[in-house]
């Protein structure tokens, strides 16, 4: 069996926390020099401009890109043929966010205990999203997920004999109730179908996809596109100051389910939209 | 479009120039404000007590800012979702506050306790805390150093880039934007 050292999997989180608070990811930087070009408001405009001037200092500083430099939220794709050696795989993970946000001069935004609230003071623990996979590798994918889209998103169980309809009018509703406050342009992750819980989660998963990159099952790939469409008709455009680009691209994934059942949630991604991903 | 140039403090006749969707650059002296101090300043007041900073004529900047490195003014320095001050606000503005800073929608108790007392609420881009990280000179701890980020700082800035959101007559950028760029659902669509 392939073993890989905890140590590894710590410095590997770490980098990757750090870039992803400094470097802004490539099909979001072009997503908006396409908005910068086609965005027909000028305060639209003007947004774009200064989210372009914002991530070439940010990069060139090694400055977050935003001062939330949010919670970690991590998925692992653990091959069932590798095993971690030399400590525990979540400790490690754990360990890799401690440093990043230490060394990183990253805000610490944890709070012990949602209830008595005390900063954690290291921005631990992150959220682990772990799954067991085939093969020898171990997969990360992380994601500095800030408040300000978070507390916009939302999930819902509607009723499956409304089916398409229902769905199109949640996400519409969505981001026309979040206007401003979830920081457009957004990325919006729609997962529809499993469970409650399932649902939220792939909802969370599809925001990794990049920008312009549609689901592969073309049905969805037209929902996906009815989608955007609808959302930029409200006119919110970037920051909320009206214009055509509120949403830079829609991504849906969805799960088998009960026959009784449609679950549907709705994760808003900002602007400042933080993802790195690596394999050991 | 311009911007228009302010420098603070902030005065009554200052706030009654502004309107809504105008681009404004901000120099000199801010405060920050958010969650945990406004609950701090505010139990002050319940209590009859004074607060411990002057906020007549002032601008709040809803911010919690990440660490600077050394020889950094500040860190990474954007707007905060201004909704969640919007329940301590009201009894700021009646004391004199005369600005805040933040992105996102105000409630109606805060854009009428702008319209009595003539205050203005400006909006910076959030997302491009490097960016207005930049325009921050200088940055000192106020008061309550033990919340970290959310501790009240002064902050001297030049050029400081916001838009004015709502300003003190009832204009509202997000309403008028909105009305302006959307398709289909017109000018119901904002309720």
């Amino acid at each position: 069996m392939r073993t890989v050292e905890a140590m590894l999997v710590a410095e590997v989180v770490a980098r990757l926390c750090e870039e992803a608070n400094f470097v802004l990811e490539e099909n979001i930087h072009s997503a908006f020099q396409r908005g910068f070009e086609e965005e027909i408001s000028p305060y639209g405009k003007e947004v774009f401009a200064q989210l372009l001037s914002n991530a070439a200092i940010a990069a060139k500083n090694r400055l977050p890109i935003c001062q939330d430099t949010g919670i970690v939220v991590v998925f692992i794709d653990l091959g069932q043929d590798v095993q971690v050696t030399g400590g525990s795989l979540y400790g490690a993970i754990t360990e890799g966010v401690r440093d990043a946000y230490q060394r990183g001069y990253l805000r610490k935004s944890v709070v012990n205990d949602p209830i008595e609230r005390t900063n954690t003071k290291d921005n631990t623990p992150p959220v682990i999203h772990c799954r067991i996979v085939d093969g020898d590798r171990i997969k990360i994918s992380l994601m500095p997920k800030s408040a300000g889209s978070e507390n916009m998103s939302t999930a819902k169980m509607v009723n499956p004999s409304k089916g398409w309809e229902v769905i199109k009018e949640f996400v519409v509703d969505t981001v026309e109730r979040a206007g401003p406050n979830p920081c457009p342009p957004l990325v919006v992750g729609v997962g529809i179908g499993g469970t409650l819980e399932k649902a939220a989660l792939i909802s969370k998963e599809a925001l990794f996809r990049p920008v312009g990159h549609r689901h592969p099952e073309e049905i969805k790939a037209h929902m996906e596109d009815e989608l955007l469409d609808a959302v930029n008709k409200l006119g919110i455009g970037p920051m909320g100051r009206g214009g055509r680009i509120t949403v830079l691209d829609v991504h849906i994934e969805t799960y088998p389910t009960h026959m009784a059942s449609m679950a549907v949630a709705v994760n808003l991604l900002c602007c400042a939209a933080r993802y790195k991903t690596a394999e050991i | 479009m311009e911007p228009v140039r302010i420098t603070t403090p902030l005065t009554k006749d200052a706030v009654a120039g502004l309107r809504a969707g105008q681009q404004v650059l901000i120099t000199g002296r801010i405060l920050t404000a958010r969650d945990a101090a406004h609950k701090k300043l505010i139990e002050l007041l319940d209590q009859g007590m004074g607060l411990p900073v002057d906020i007549s004529n002032q601008i709040i900047y809803y911010v919690g800012p990440s660490p600077p490195r050394p020889g950094q003014v500040i860190g990474a320095a954007g707007p905060t979702t201004a909704g969640r001050m919007d329940f301590y606000a009201p009894q700021l503005i009646a004391l004199g506050l005369r600005g805040m800073i933040g992105k996102g929608f105000r409630n109606t108790a805060v854009t009428e306790a702008m319209q009595k007392y003539g205050a203005v609420y400006f909006a910076a881009v959030g997302g491009a805390g490097a960016l207005l990280a930049q325009r921050i000179r200088a940055a000192r701890v106020l008061a309550y150093p033990e919340l970290g980020p959310e501790a009240i700082y002064e902050f001297e800035v030049e050029d400081f880039p916001v838009i004015v959101a709502n300003d003190m007559y009832g204009g509202d950028l997000y309403r008028e934007g909105r009305k302006q760029y959307a398709l289909d659902k017109g000018e119901d669509a904002y309720a």
